[in-house]
Formats: C-alpha cells, sequence, structure tokens
C-alpha cells in the first residue's frame, strides 16, 4: 500500500454517517437547551415579580399608580411620587442629554478629521464603562456641592420666575439626580446615533452637495430626515437606560416620597426605592408593594425598549447595511 | 452672494456648536477619573488591600473583604452565565431559521433592557426569599441573569462574521456540522467571543444594584457562598452613604480600585483582538 492510500484510507475511517448524525443530534440538543433556558428565565422572572407582588395588587389595585402616601407602618402605599419622579428624572435627562448626543454624533460621523473620530468616540464610550455607584459617588461629594453652591443659585436669580427653580436649594435633589443620568445615558444615545448615521448611504450626502448645499444644509436635509427614526429609537433606548438607573439616582435624588413642582426638591423614583427599602422592609405588605413597583418599572422598560428597537430596525432594514449596535 | 455668504456663516457655526457639545461631552470624563485619582489615590496602600475594615469610627483597616467577594461573586456568576450566553448564542448563529432563535433573540433583547434593579428583586424572590436567608450565590444568579444576553448577542454577532466559504472548506472534507462549527466556526471567533465574555464581565463586576439585597454586603471576610458576602461596589455605596470622613475616603480609594479593574477588563477586551472583530459599545 502507497503512502497516499493509506492516507485516503485512514482519513476515510471517522466519516461513518451514522456517528457524524449521532454528534450533531447531541450538539444540537445542548444548544437547544441554552437557547431554551433564556426564555424560561424570563418567564420566570415574569412570574415571580407576578407572583411577589400580587399582596399589593389585591389590596390597592389601580389606586396604587395615582395615590401618594407611602406610609409603612399604617401599610399604606401609592406610587405616584414614585412614578413622577421617575419620568421627570428621565425627562430632564433626555433635555440635557440628546442636544449633546446628537451633536457629538453628528460631528464624529459627518464632520470630525478622521484621526479625530475614534479616540472621541472612544474616550465617551469609556463613560459608559462607569459603574453607577462610581456615579454617585462623584455626585455626592463633587457634583452636588457645586450644584448647590454655584450652579442653582445662578439658575433661581435667571429663571426664579418659572415654579420650576423656585424653593429652598438642599442639594440633593431632582435636577441633580437628571443631570447624572444625563452624563449616563449620552454615551449610549451617542454611540446607537452614530451607527444610525454611519448607515445612511452615501448618496444622500452627495446628491445635496451635488445640489450646492452646505456641509450643515447636507446634514440637516438630507441624512438626518433619512436617520430620523433611528435616531428616535436611540433616544428611546436612552430614555429606557434613564429609567431603570438605580444607584447613582439613589445617591444624589434625596430619597423624599413627595410631587413637588421644583427641581430643586428632592423626590425619589421607583428603582431608589427599592433599592432603599427592599432589605430594610419588614411587613409583607411593604415587600410587596416594592415587587409591585418593579414590576410596572419591568414593564415600562420593556415597552420603552420595543418601541426603541421597532424604531432602529426600520433604518438598518432600509440601508440593507448591518451594524452590530442594532 | 450675500445670502451664499450667510449659509457658510450658520455652516460653520453649527459645526462650532458641535465642537462645543464635544468638549462638554467630555468634561465630566475629565473631572470623574481626576477626581478618583486625586481623593482616592492617598488611600491606597499595602494595608488597604490585605486587611478587613476597622470597627466604624476608628482608622485604618482595608477592603479585602470586598476584593474577595467580588472575586467570588463574579467569578460564580460568569460560570453559570458564560455557557448559557456562549451556547445560545452559537445556537442563534448556527441555526438562525429556526423559531427558537427568534423567540431567544427577541428575549434576550427584553433581559438587555431589564434594570439590574428589577433583576434583583427576581433574584431575592426566587432564593432570598426560599432560603430565608441572604447568600452570595443569589447575588451571582443576578449578575449572571445580567450578562447572558450580553454574551449571547456578541457570539451570536462573531460567529455571523465568519465567511461562509470556510464552513463549506470543512464540510466538504467530510467534517460533520457539529466539528464543523466547533473546530473551524468557533475557533477561528474564539478572539471575539472572550472579548464579549471579558466586556460582560466588567458590566457586572460594577453592578451594585442587583446585589443589595442579594448578597447584601459584609464586614467580615467570608468565603461561603450560602452566606451575605461583601463586595466592592456595595462597599463603595456604603461608605459613600455613611457618616463619617474616614468612610468617605475609603469610598474614593475603593471606587478608584473598582474603576481600575473595569477598565483594565474592557480595555483589554477591546486590544486583545484583531481590528476585524472590533465592536463597538
Amino acid at each position: 500500500m502507497t503512502a497516499l492510500e493509506e492516507t485516503a484510507v485512514r482519513s476515510a475511517q471517522p466519516v461513518s454517517l451514522e456517528r457524524a448524525n449521532y454528534g450533531d443530534r447531541v450538539f444540537k440538543l445542548v444548544l437547544t437547551a441554552a437557547a431554551f433556558l433564556i426564555p424560561i428565565l424570563l418567564g420566570f422572572l415574569v412570574y415571580e415579580l407576578w407572583s411577589g407582588s400580587r399582596l399589593a395588587i389585591d389590596r390597592f389595585g389601580f389606586d396604587f399608580i395615582t395615590s401618594s402616601t407611602w406610609d409603612p407602618v399604617a401599610e399604606e402605599f401609592g406610587a405616584l411620587p414614585l412614578i413622577f419622579g421617575t419620568l421627570l428624572s428621565s425627562l430632564i435627562a433626555l433635555v440635557i442629554a440628546v442636544p449633546l448626543s446628537l451633536g457629538v454624533a453628528i460631528y464624529l460621523t459627518e464632520f470630525a478629521p478622521k484621526a479625530v473620530r475614534q479616540p472621541v468616540a472612544f474616550l465617551i464610550g469609556l463613560l459608559a464603562a462607569i459603574p453607577s455607584v462610581v456615579y454617585g459617588l462623584w455626585g455626592i461629594f463633587v457634583l452636588i456641592p457645586v450644584l448647590r453652591t454655584t450652579a442653582f443659585p445662578l439658575l433661581r436669580d435667571a429663571l426664579g420666575f418659572l415654579p420650576l427653580f423656585q424653593g429652598a436649594i438642599y442639594g440633593p435633589s431632582m435636577l441633580a439626580a437628571g443631570i447624572i443620568l444625563a452624563i449616563m445615558i449620552m454615551p449610549y444615545v451617542m454611540s446607537v446615533s452614530r451607527e444610525v448615521l454611519l448607515a445612511v448611504p452615501n448618496t444622500q450626502r452627495e446628491a445635496a452637495l451635488a445640489l450646492g448645499a452646505t456641509r450643515w444644509e447636507a446634514v440637516i436635509t438630507a441624512v438626518v430626515p433619512y436617520a430620523r427614526s433611528g435616531l428616535g429609537g436611540a433616544v428611546i433606548l436612552g430614555l429606557g437606560r434613564a429609567l431603570g438607573e438605580t444607584m447613582a439616582v439613589t445617591m444624589v435624588i434625596g430619597n423624599r416620597h413627595e410631587v413637588a413642582a421644583s427641581l430643586f426638591a428632592p423626590g425619589y423614583t421607583m428603582a431608589a426605592a427599592i433599592a432603599n427599602e427592599f432589605s430594610e422592609a419588614v411587613g409583607d405588605l411593604h415587600l410587596s408593594a416594592l415587587a409591585f413597583v418593579a414590576f410596572v418599572l419591568f414593564l415600562v422598560t420593556v415597552l420603552v425598549n420595543a418601541g426603541a428597537r421597532l424604531l432602529i430596525w426600520r433604518v438598518a432594514r432600509g440601508s440593507g447595511a448591518g451594524s452590530s449596535a442594532l | 452672494m450675500n445670502r451664499r455668504i450667510l449659509r457658510r456663516v450658520l455652516s460653520n457655526f453649527m459645526v462650532g456648536l458641535m465642537i462645543g457639545a464635544v468638549v462638554v461631552a467630555l468634561i465630566p470624563l475629565f473631572f470623574i477619573l481626576l477626581n478618583l485619582v486625586l481623593k482616592g489615590a492617598g488611600s491606597l496602600s499595602m494595608e488597604f488591600f490585605t486587611r478587613t475594615p476597622a470597627p466604624a469610627g476608628e482608622t485604618g483597616g482595608g477592603v479585602v473583604h470586598a476584593l474577595v467577594g467580588t472575586l467570588l461573586i463574579v467569578g460564580t456568576a460568569s460560570l453559570i452565565g458564560l455557557p448559557i450566553g456562549v451556547g445560545a448564542g452559537i445556537y442563534c448563529a448556527e441555526y438562525p431559521t429556526s423559531r427558537l432563535t427568534w423567540i431567544t433573540r427577541f428575549v434576550a433583547d427584553v433581559l438587555n433592557g431589564t434594570p439590574s434593579i428589577v433583576v434583583g428583586v427576581f433574584a431575592w424572590a426566587w432564593i432570598v426569599a426560599q432560603q430565608k436567608h441572604f447568600s452570595a450565590l443569589a447575588g451571582s444568579v443576578a449578575l449572571a441573569l445580567l450578562m447572558i444576553p450580553m454574551v449571547l448577542r456578541t457570539t451570536e454577532e462573531m460567529i455571523k462574521l465568519v465567511p461562509n466559504s470556510l464552513r463549506e472548506a470543512a464540510l466538504a472534507l467530510g467534517y460533520p456540522r457539529w466539528r464543523t462549527s466547533l473546530s473551524v466556526v468557533i475557533r477561528t471567533t474564539l478572539p471575539g467571543i472572550m472579548t464579549g465574555a471579558l466586556l460582560a464581565i466588567a458590566r457586572i463586576a460594577g453592578e451594585t444594584a442587583p446585589l443589595l439585597f442579594t448578597a447584601l454586603g459584609s464586614q467580615y471576610l467570608s468565603f461561603d457562598l450560602d452566606q451575605p458576602m461583601a463586595a466592592l461596589p456595595l462597599t463603595v455605596f456604603t461608605y459613600a452613604t455613611g457618616p463619617y470622613e474616614e468612610w468617605h475616603r475609603y469610598a474614593w480609594a475603593a471606587a478608584l480600585v473598582l474603576i481600575i479593574v473595569v477598565f483594565v477588563l474592557s480595555l483589554g477586551a477591546r486590544l486583545a483582538v484583531r481590528r476585524r472583530f472590533a465592536i463597538n459599545g
């Protein structure tokens, strides 16, 4: 037998079809188990949240969302201040973060010199890697003192005629939470917006420039409208982040169950209330009320994120350009 | 003529505004890192890394209990989360037409957007409430649940980058499907998958909220996963919100250590990987 024949015989041996099929079946079974586990875990999560909050659902029902009493001693719970605080702090964060992130994203994709793009995107990406609790620490000891002594008094002097900027200045406040949240969601909004803008075909830009538009006009008339729904998705994705953010907000918002008109007043959010009260709650009803808050928070973030995904998908599908962020 | 100049001025003005936005966006990063180094570096010492905390109000002591705790909790979470995440990711990439793939991908997106505190409540209800005591293991489960969707997505994306010709070549040589997947496709993407895993570990290492009422935190050095355990982020939180000046110093130092750990993990992940596998976010 020549060497060549020997090799041919030896390599032919392992290719027994039966054994190959057996291996394939085991391989697929293991992977299917892993993939199957994930929907099961989610189902489990929903079930546990629901069964944990059933006591509070039975007791308060829909009133839970409209009442603003939160009294663990009298066992009266209403989550209105929490929901209000979550929405307001996230809204402040969006008002600050969206123009900044879109500005940075547009600059980096359309105007910046090539050498600047990667480094700046990388640095802003670093903001996303900083743990929430570190933002909180920085908020307590650096941001809040600056806000209390300088920024808030200035704001009150300038815009004090609005109810939003009236009242006593403590430091920990709704506005402080909004500012911290803005810093935290900016890298997410920026990076998704950048992906969306990069997916806009070059022909859009070239067409506008060929018609005599300046570079800014090309961006605002041909690029941004094309990417509109994707940019909307990026903003809503940022909103989803802000709604569920916990530690940093807990540390700077002041933690008071109250609906106040002034942004200088302390407030509370759903996530912060769970973080602060859960391990110290003694009564079953108190625990159940907090689980109910978690359930509501979960449902809200699922809706918000689903909306964002839908919007981003539309741009990605339209351009046909796959992108890792989508 | 005049109008043209006006339009060009507007264009330049808007570009100026955007450069301003870049500067404003980078200011917080600069100050956070600066403050961490200025306020934290002074408290780093041999004692800080080797001793457990001194009783409240006294000086001295360290955070070795939290370092060990983070290592154990995150390590256990990775042992649970990585196999599931990578396995499910391979499934989604290898069987893209299956209905299970569609469902799993969708559910992973939902989980990815779920606030970490909600995952903490789930781990509490599932494990702590049943066992009737806090445990590090419950914290690990919560963190594992947070890392699964991240790992799944990166694994899937990485495998999709493998050219089909590689797969076809292996199959044409008579490799069965599973060997094609394992020794050709996955071997090619291994650096990418590991990057995803490291990034996910970096993310969960800094998580505090899911540990608040699972691992709970502790003042003592402990190796028992069935008991409450300290973790670096929990220590930062406790010390930062505590009343003592000494605690605040330790909070800054612990935060500096935490951020170094997180940055080294995520930078290492990005650098280790070759350019064509570069991922964003």
